[in-house]
């Protein structure tokens, strides 16, 4: 392969950064001054474009599909149907039910049909207009309620429910004298990576293989899918990590990573495909919509009874993760709180509406949103203040979930809460003490005055399981040598923004006494990594780099043991050199050891093994969890119902920080998430269409929406990860949305149901 | 596509006249949005960037009148010179987009797109601006009212260009607000401007996003004009109410994917009281 891509080139940390440093990324620098390159920024000579035609319809029959007017257009080079697929026509991460084209029968607005490869991106949109499809409208179904209630036909030959479980625990019988009962209903939100979906395929000669330079979050899980799909052997296809402009569980199913195959292949060229932010929109799946009703039973004291509930989460036309996703949601029912009872029934169904599947939560966003408002209202019905009635109810180390399964992790939810409940609320008024129109609700728009605004405070816990669940073996491979003083790793860790490449470092730098470490190019040709999701990567990846570098330091001690003739169970790693614990005096260089010294190994790294759900939902099906708790102060305008997040006040259970910088990032970066959710961000259907693709009207929050955060990272190293460290991905945007919806609700005193909350649904 | 880049006025509007299919290209920030989308097909572009007559403002001591070129970005019209004059205008300017879209975006462009969310617009409407255009056949002026016809429509012939705006200077209170579901860089669902003429002894008001045009409320402006106590500058907060209902019912919102109708009348109805208040503080 003589292509001439410029991913060999590696990322070089030189800096003296070991674990529990606030070590800047490698790529940091250049992500600031613009100059990474993400895919888009793939330069490939002579490369065609390729292009894809979407459905226009939520449901219909293809009566015709007639490409032959695109050949007509000058400068196209290939047109590819469901025709021209020639492995498995479907794919899908747990179910393969997704079509690569349409064939027969599209199931939602944006399905792809079909795709065109030429020389310019102008003449695939010509092409693409050129291609005749004539529809047979269908009724589409676009209320997930009678995909439940079977009152429609099913839109899929594997039916319209995808997953029913439920989870039964204890005494269904069980009451007491407090019932609290709430409705709860989520959006669409959309991930929203900023770098849109891009990848760049280069044929082999002949069509024998192709490797594939693609913005994932999934390497080998793509490749399976890939290969399947294009009928080549899995060694046959190969995957190189282009740069990702974050992830966010959008990244998890495939988009366009077939289709731009396909399309180098058939012409035996390179091909690039890249979405613009409205064909993003249509082409990733979403956060699921849910509708969510809780009742529980308490003692007149405050603790949980029991819980009822019911979950109903929109699937969208294809199956993708929602049979997960809606596991997720089930058994997080209770939050990090006891409850020995429980009756909980969960549908995750499909629907014409878009696919959706992963996003950052996982169904426990959905599930916090609902038992946090419950837990409001348990405590206004007691006479508790909201921190009391959570801490009654705080969950510890050992206790039983309602899924059978016992809290082996470190559990600190009390801990969380009281941390929370200590740091310092707003010191300024309403407005702060200047005229800075910004900081009142409304800003820019000078829509009130101080005398307009109220502040309310409300709180969010979370409970939220780390790593794949339900027997799920994803496990992570990682490879370290260490030569002529310099480290080399080797992974296939998708690197999304989230930061495992300065971990990576910091754990080799650490273990090993070395200054360089470099990182090899990301890609398929060591094991799988598994996915950058679940909050799995710095458990899973981590540990499999921690394993590899300790096996390549046991080579490094028996090396100098050899040369000094020493037992190697007496030599350490100090500073940069191998020491002699008995001799502290006899040391050599860790650069000097390994001149002319080649130790190289791989590691695999599993978790230990979970079980499946039962009937029931019986089973320990999670590997770990993670607990978090958020306060929000919110400045609401109760007539114009705009609202300005003042503050955020969080305490998160991460083990350990291995780079505090990188944990306070996410722990800021999921708080804007988790707000945007709560005030603003939502896809808007209608009839099964997306009425906002775009970023002028899908609202993400911007740094003048984004609050005053104080963070205290509670450490207390997790036995069970290999670096005593959790994954702190998630938790943070789970319940700071239940925290500042709480927190509106407590400024304007009306119940507020359903996120994002909108301005009419706080004045009208 | 043919684009002509003219460097004076006579120039622009004669190659205007001898082409009036193009599109006249300012900012760029409504027009490239839709080229890119592919919304828009374009055969040629007139880029009015370089005209200098079109980038300078200026103040008429004697008519009182402030003159303001098509091609003066927002990020001028928020400057002190002009934001002192038309503080409404400024204010207005300070809510369209991102500091990237208010250096180049310009008041020409907003009339031109003439979207009923214009942020400039209501500002333009209240303080009955009048809007300047040019052919080789000559230039007139016409009242915003009469300038704008509907949802981006407006009266200009294609072969005219938009060469500016003359806005009267008063005495008074006025100010610009706009309701968006994000505290800045936002779409307007409801914006307000109100502007006294304490000379005159009206309140003007025009409200943007709740109509196919933005609203000038007549009968709410005759009304409250005879409430005020025009010698305490003063007016009671019944009236305030009534003045923000008023205004209300004269908006003509829709349901969109924004917002709702009711919701939108609604806030213009607290736009227009809480502006009446901060023109005149006193109860």
């Amino acid at each position: 392969m003589g292509y001439p891509v410029t991913d060999s080139e590696v990322l070089i940390g030189r800096r003296n950064g070991l674990i529990g440093d606030s070590v800047i990324r490698p790529d940091g620098v250049e992500k600031v001054r613009g100059e990474f390159r993400f895919a888009s920024d793939l330069p490939m000579e002579g490369a065609l474009w390729g292009a894809t035609l979407r459905s226009l319809h939520p449901h219909a029959r293809i009566k015709r599909l007639d490409v032959t007017p695109a050949w007509a257009i000058p400068g196209v080079e290939a047109i590819i149907t469901a025709e021209d697929v020639p492995g498995k026509s479907t794919y899908g991460l747990i179910f393969a039910d997704q079509p690569v084209f349409a064939s027969d029968v599209v199931r939602y607005v944006g399905e792809p049909i079909a795709a065109v490869a030429a020389d310019h991106p102008e003449t695939c949109r010509k092409a693409l207009a050129a291609i005749v499809v004539e529809y047979e409208l269908l009724e589409p179904l676009t209320d997930p309620e009678r995909a439940v209630d079977g009152s429609h036909p099913p839109i899929h030959p594997d039916g319209n429910v995808i997953r029913h479980q439920r989870v039964l625990c204890g005494d269904s019988s069980a009451t007491g004298p407090v019932v609290v009962e709430g409705s709860y209903e989520m959006g669409m939100q959309d991930q929203a990576f900023l770098g849109l979906e891009a990848a760049l395929a280069l044929p082999d000669p002949g069509g024998a293989g192709v490797e594939l330079h693609v913005a994932t979050q999934a390497m080998h899980e793509d490749l399976h899918q890939i290969a399947a799909c294009l009928g080549l052997p899995e060694d046959k296809v190969r995957l190189v990590l282009a740069g990702v402009g974050g992830a966010f569980g959008g990244r998890e199913d495939l988009s366009l990573q077939v289709h731009t195959c396909l399309l180098a292949l058939r012409t035996g060229r390179p091909v690039r495909v890249h979405y613009g932010r409205e064909e993003s929109f249509l082409g990733h799946i979403h956060r699921h919509p849910a509708t969510i009703w809780m009742r529980h039973h308490a003692t007149s004291d405050g603790r949980i009874v029991k819980i009822e509930a019911r979950f109903l989460l929109d699937g969208g036309a294809y199956a993708s993760t929602s049979s997960a996703v809606l596991v997720n949601a089930v058994t997080h029912a209770q939050g990090p709180y006891v409850c020995h009872n429980a009756v909980v029934d969960g549908w995750s169904v499909r629907t014409n509406n878009p696919p959706c599947g992963a996003m950052r939560g996982f169904g426990v966003v959905q599930a916090c949103f609902a038992h946090e408002g419950q837990m409001d209202k348990l405590a206004a019905a007691c006479g508790l203040s909201p921190v009391e009635v959570r801490l009654r109810n705080a969950m510890r180390t050992g206790d039983r979930l309602i899924t059978g399964q016992v809290i082996e992790n470190v559990a600190p939810v009390e801990r969380c809460i009281r941390e929370t409940d200590a740091l310092p609320l707003p010191d300024e008024p309403i407005g702060g003490y200047g005229d800075d129109p910004m900081r009142l609700p409304g800003g820019a728009g000078l829509t009130a005055d101080r005398s307009h605004i109220r502040r309310g405070i409300g709180w969010g816990v979370a409970i939220k399981n780390m790593m794949y669940s339900e027997g799920f073996d994803d496990y992570s491979t990682a490879r370290c040598v260490l030569e002529d003083g310099v480290a080399t790793l080797k992974f296939a860790t998708a690197e999304v923004g989230q930061g495992f490449v300065t971990i990576a470092q910091q754990i080799a730098r650490t273990l090993l006494g070395v200054d360089e470490v470099r990182l090899d190019r990301i890609d398929t040709t060591i094991g799988s990594a598994g996915s950058t999701s679940a909050s799995r990567q710095t458990w899973m990846s981590g540990g499999a780099v921690d394993m590899a570098c300790r096996r390549v330091r046991e080579r490094l001690f028996e090396h100098v043991g050899q040369l000094w003739a020493t037992d190697p169970i007496r030599l350490v790693i100090e500073g940069d050199c191998v020491v002699d614990t008995v001799d502290p005096a006899r040391r050599i260089s860790v650069s000097d050891a390994t001149s002319g010294v080649r130790l190289a190994e791989t590691a695999e790294y599993h978790h230990p093994p979970t079980e499946p759900l039962d009937e029931n939902g019986q089973g320990a099906c999670h590997t770990a969890f993670a607990f978090v708790a958020h306060r929000a102060v919110v400045d609401v305008d109760p007539q114009l119902g705009l609202v300005k997040v003042v503050q955020i006040a969080t305490a998160q259970d991460i083990g350990v920080a291995l780079n505090p910088l990188s944990v306070i990032g996410q722990l800021e970066g999921g708080i804007a998430q988790g707000l945007g959710l709560a005030v603003m961000e939502e896809i808007v259907m209608q009839d099964g269409r997306i009425r906002n693709p775009s970023f002028t009207d899908y609202l993400l929050p911007t740094f003048l929406d984004m609050p005053a955060v104080l963070a205290s990272l509670i450490e207390e190293p997790d036995p069970r990860a290999p670096l005593g460290a959790k994954g702190v991905g998630e938790p943070p945007c789970i319940s700071v949305t239940p925290a500042i919806v709480a927190a509106i609700r407590d400024a304007i005193g009306k119940d507020l149901h359903r996120v994002p909350v909108r301005p009419q649904d706080i004045c009208l | 596509m043919a684009v002509s880049v003219p460097t004076s006025l006579a120039e622009a509007v004669s190659l205007l006249s001898g082409a009036p299919d193009s599109v006249v290209l300012a900012g760029g920030t409504d027009l490239m949005v839709e080229a890119n989308s592919g919304h828009r097909q374009i055969a040629s572009v007139i880029a009015i960037d370089r005209v200098p007559e079109l980038r300078t403002w200026g103040v008429d001591v004697v008519r009182r009148n402030l003159w303001i070129g098509s091609g003066v970005p927002y990020s001028t019209v928020m400057q002190p010179g002009i934001a002192s004059l038309v503080p409404a205008l400024a204010q207005a300017s300070r809510t369209v987009g991102s500091p990237q879209i208010r250096h180049v975006g310009t008041i020409g462009g907003n009339l031109g797109t003439c979207s009923p969310a214009g942020d400039t617009l209501p500002v333009l409407a209240a303080l009955d601006a009048r809007v300047h255009l040019a052919s080789v056949s000559g230039e007139r002026s016409v009242g915003f009212d009469e300038f704008m016809v509907g949802v981006k429509r407006t009266s200009r012939r294609p072969d005219e260009l938009i060469t500016g705006v003359t806005i009267p200077i008063l005495n008074g209170w006025q100010g610009y607000s706009k309701v968006g579901v994000r505290n800045a860089m936002v779409i307007a669902t409801a914006s307000s401007c109100l502007a006294v003429d304490t000379d005159g002894r009206s309140v003007r008001i025009g409200l943007g996003s709740v109509g196919p045009v933005i609203i000038r409320c007549g009968e709410a402006e005759q009304w409250i004009s005879g409430r005020v106590d025009w010698s305490e500058l003063s007016v009671s907060n019944a009236d305030v109410d009534e003045f923000g209902l008023r205004c209300g019912a004269a908006a003509r919102p829709i349901d969109d994917h924004r917002s709702t109708a009711a919701y939108r009348r609604r806030a213009v109805e607290v736009l227009a009281a809480r502006q009446l208040r901060r023109a005149f503080p006193n109860g």
